[in-house]
């Protein structure tokens, strides 16, 4: 057991880089994970942009948060994929009949995920300046951005491994993210909710994307956050909690 | 007289209702190359699965190298290595890069040497730098006993190692296990070809329902039978034979 722990972090890196080649050989994956939101920031930009009354002179600075998630939840989908794949596989066998920690190999996954969100992230930013977006924003306001994307990213990986752990198919092991992807357009995402019917409005305020986007769209415009900072935090840290105790539930059932 | 490496003392497994294993008994000593034969369903994929400490037996003790596989599974898996029933391979990395991989989660000193040696050892140094996902079937298989190898475990287990695989392959295949144990490695092989027990074995157990039936070397087994009638026949080559000759490899015999 000792020599498990000695070299615990160590077996992570070796998991975190053999994941990260996953990520950067498949072109795929890449596509997906940035060209998509950026794709979806230029049209609906420059396209429909000139048509929404989102209350703010740069629709960019508006639209951005909710580009970010939309990121986010395509991208958690391929850690389903490749922790599915890994089941198959087998690899994850040999990875449990090795003098490693057990769960470095489920931990792998999992600081990928976070890794290569992060990096999707920050080239969606970019993309995002080169088209006008401009923030007021200081250096804690950045720091409580990155801090909700990464609890956002973590809470939504834990719900991708329930996926990846438990389906049965391959479809089914990334169909999770299809609602999840889907989540921003019935919220503050891309319009105010204020412009919606009672009933559609009543649902787009009341869940979790609505909150996290606001909260990030007020830091980044350097405004106060208010409430939404607080609701942003409860919704990240309790789909986390939850997704974590099914995921390992799963995990343990297959191991 | 050799070490025991590998020993089930009646060792029970139930699936819910299916009572899988109903009181397995037997040993392997260093060195050996130990078969277990079985019809699909028998149980084989269990017993190995409760000796490589992924799974756990309701009844009865199983120890590999020494240490108890229930109480100690940490030291049995410094002791072992898994090649399952599906090759245990990363596709997208190439094979140097499994190798190197496998090299630095046990720990070795110089991983890229290690993987090095075993590529040219297994025959692979020409395709160690594709992916394995544009392998054959027999490469994959033996890059797959390759990273079994690192860090030279003293027990293989070898879940059904040539299922799916052509003549070629197979070949190949043996090849690797029969080097291994004349290394001291103690080989316990799963199969339900009784052929591939026949070629290799030191040692074949029987499992039948539940139960090692049978267990000894070829020539014990074969006592168990009556006495070998002779009979003239002319000896007809096999498919196999015939396959093997039209591609112009040699079988093994």
């Amino acid at each position: 057991m000792e020599a498990a722990r000695n070299h615990y972090f160590g077996d992570m890196g070796v998991m975190l880089s053999r994941s990260m080649r996953h990520v950067f050989r498949s072109m795929d994956t890449i596509i997906t994970v940035c060209l998509t939101p950026i794709a979806m920031m230029l049209l609906f930009v420059y396209v429909l942009g000139g048509a929404i009354q989102a209350g703010t002179d740069n629709y960019v600075n508006y639209l951005l948060p909710g580009i970010l998630l939309i990121a986010i939840a395509s991208g958690v989908s391929y850690t389903a994929y490749r922790l599915f794949m890994d089941l198959q596989s087998g690899i994850f066998e040999r990875f449990h009949t090795m003098p490693i920690a057990r769960s470095s190999a489920l931990w792998g996954h999992l600081l990928t995920s976070l890794v290569s969100n992060a990096i999707s992230v920050a080239i969606i930013i970019l993309v995002a300046l080169l088209m006008g977006f401009r923030s007021s924003a200081g250096g804690l306001s950045w720091l409580a951005v990155a801090g909700i994307l990464t609890l956002f990213t973590l809470a939504l990986t834990w719900v991708a491994a329930i996926a990846g752990l438990s389906a049965k198919s391959i479809d089914g092991a990334v169909g999770f993210s299809y609602p999840l992807i889907f989540l921003p357009f019935i919220s503050s995402a891309f319009v105010p909710t204020s412009s919606m019917p009672p009933v559609v409005r009543a649902f787009a305020e009341n869940q979790p994307v609505t909150s996290i986007v606001d909260a990030i769209r007020s830091l980044l415009a350097g405004r106060p956050v208010g409430n939404d900072i607080g609701v942003a935090l409860a919704w990240c840290v309790g789909i986390l909690l939850a997704a974590y105790f099914f995921a390992m539930r799963a995990y343990k059932k297959r191991v | 007289m050799k070490d025991i490496t590998i020993q089930m003392k009646d060792v029970q497994k139930s699936y819910k209702n299916l009572h899988v294993l109903k009181g397995v008994d037997f040993e392997a000593e260093q060195g050996d190359i130990f078969a277990l034969l079985g019809s699909n369903g028998a149980g084989k994929t269990t017993i190995v699965r409760i000796l490589t400490t992924l799974l756990k037996q309701d009844g009865g003790t199983a120890a590999v190298n020494g240490f108890d596989v229930a109480a100690n599974p940490d030291h049995v898996r410094r002791s072992i290595s898994l090649t399952g029933q599906f090759a245990a391979v990363d596709e997208v990395l190439t094979g140097r890069e499994n190798l190197i991989m496998i090299a630095q989660l046990r720990h070795l000193q110089k991983p890229r040497q290690v993987a090095g040696d075993l590529l040219k050892s297994f025959d692979l140094t020409d395709a160690a730098d594709r992916r394995v996902s544009t392998y054959s079937g027999g490469m994959r298989r033996r890059l797959d006993i390759a990273m079994s190898l690192v860090g030279q475990p003293k027990v293989i287990f070898l879940d059904e190692p040539t299922t799916g695989l052509d003549p070629e392959g197979r070949i190949e295949v043996w090849n690797v296990v029969k080097d291994l144990a004349g290394n001291g490695t103690t080989v316990l092989l799963t199969t339900q070809y009784l052929e591939e027990a026949e070629k290799l074995a030191d040692r074949i157990a029987i499992l039948h329902e539940g139960k090692i039936i049978a267990n000894g070397t070829l020539e014990e087994l074969k006592k168990l039978f009556p006495p070998a009638k002779v009979e003239y026949v002319e000896k007809q080559p096999t498919l196999e034979e015939i396959f093997l000759s039209i591609i112009g490899k040699k079988g093994e015999n």
